[in-house]
């Protein structure tokens, strides 16, 4: 590099175009007579174009229902609505309605819809937990299944991920509205979690369909079968991936 | 145009800038929908006229700011992290995998004056308010991040020059 170089900020300003004329005179004559910064010059302004080139079609894909709801104020107003009227804490059937009201998608019988929120809320308090994600490791899985199990006063099982790439860290106790609730926790090996939660159901309600709930940060895939509800939640990976590890739990639990 | 139409139209380019700043499309999709939803919770904040552009991307830095944050809380150290890919052979194209891979290597900080710039043709003063740094650390991490990409996608190696395309 010879004395003469140009200040590194009018260097990167004539790569994108926003040097003043007069000044590219002098970064011109200099590049002439340097072919290494000429080089170089050249480097950052093909990044410039192979970086445009590679996200510009993004601009062109359609946007995704989710990006468009997210700028709807209604939805914002019905859960400020709703939480005004202790309807989290409640549950009660006249913040349901309200939510009803303004939610336009068909919507799942009242009685599943603390199940997302309290798992969400669970994954919420535990998963981010470094030192104590769990009260029994995976280590003792088969004490740990048997201790929620006759808690419960049902048959609970942790389902293997290993083959999706999700290994049990353990489980735990949890207090539910109706009772005990079991607690899995699951990481991947990048650190990611998944927490599925198990809770009795008073009564027999059959076997609904899988739905699907946004709480938060904390997306949900929660079902019901018989007498137990489960909830599959995560904070971290998107909703496809959400739902395959969420088949393949009910696969498990369904042979 | 009301203003949630000014949102809307923005989305094309929210999602453009965060697909490069995160890379896996439905993670760059998430940063978006939170700044839309953190967006739309302080809208008062907001004072009509000035650009609306500018405010939104600010908040999509806070917001990715805070998630890099806590997801590095239990980060598991990575090795492979740290690996610079070197192209194979003679073929020196620019792949959108390669281009990606080589982004995965810039710093947050530097990555994200070098997309604002480029991407959202930004200028370097638009980018320091936006980031909320001084136009001095604006220049020096764009230096920064052109000079790791480059050492990233080729090696670093001076000889093998990079066809331009135009």
């Amino acid at each position: 590099m010879s004395d003469t170089r140009i200040p590194e900020a009018d260097l990167q300003a004539y790569i994108d175009g926003r040097l003043a004329a007069a000044r590219r005179g002098e970064v011109e004559v200099e590049l002439a007579a340097d072919s290494t910064l000429a080089e170089q010059v050249a480097a950052y302004r093909t990044q410039n174009d192979a970086l445009r080139a590679a996200f510009h079609p993004v601009l062109d894909e359609p946007i995704p229902d989710r990006l468009l709801d997210a700028t709807r104020p209604s939805r914002r107003r019905a859960w400020a609505i709703a939480a005004a009227l202790g309807w989290i804490v409640l549950g009660g059937v006249a913040g349901w309605s309200i939510n009803e009201a303004y939610r336009p998608a068909p919507s799942p019988p009242r009685v599943d819809v603390p199940l997302a929120q309290r798992a969400a809320i669970a994954h919420a308090v535990y998963s981010p937990e470094v030192r104590h994600p769990v009260e029994v490791g995976a280590d003792q899985e088969a004490h740990l299944v048997a201790w929620l199990s006759k808690r419960l006063g049902a048959p609970v099982r942790a389902p293997k991920l290993e083959s999706i790439g999700y290994r049990l860290v353990g489980g735990r106790l949890l207090p539910g509205e109706s009772g005990p609730v079991a607690h899995f926790m699951y990481q991947s090996e990048k650190g990611g979690r998944v927490t599925l939660y198990v809770r009795t159901e008073g009564s027999d309600h059959g076997e609904t369909a899988f739905r699907y709930a946004d709480e938060g940060k904390v997306r949900v895939f929660y079902w019901i079968d018989r007498t137990l509800g489960y909830a599959l939640s995560s904070a971290d990976i998107s909703r496809e991936q959400l739902y395959t590890l969420a088949n393949a739990v009910y696969r498990q639990l369904n042979p | 145009m009301t203003e949630r139409d000014q949102v809307v139209a923005l989305i094309p380019r929210l999602r453009r800038y965060a697909r490069a700043l995160v890379g896996e499309p439905g993670a760059a999709d998430d940063l978006v929908q939170d700044t839309l939803e953190r967006s739309l919770g302080k809208f008062h904040l907001w004072k009509p006229g000035t650009d609306l552009r500018a405010w939104l991307f600010t908040i999509m830095h806070n917001v990715h700011v805070n998630q890099v944050r806590r997801r590095r809380e239990f980060a598991v150290l990575n090795d492979e992290a740290l690996e610079i890919p070197v192209p194979d052979g003679q073929d020196a194209a620019l792949t959108l995998r390669d281009l990606q891979r080589g982004l995965e290597h810039l710093p947050t900080d530097q990555l994200e004056v070098l997309l604002l710039v480029v991407l959202e043709d930004m200028s370097y003063q638009e980018v320091a308010t936006a980031l909320g740094v001084p136009i001095g650390t604006v220049m020096s991490r764009l230096s920064r991040a052109r000079g790791k990409l480059r050492v990233a996608m080729d090696g670093g190696a001076a000889s093998t020059r990079l066809q331009i395309v135009k």
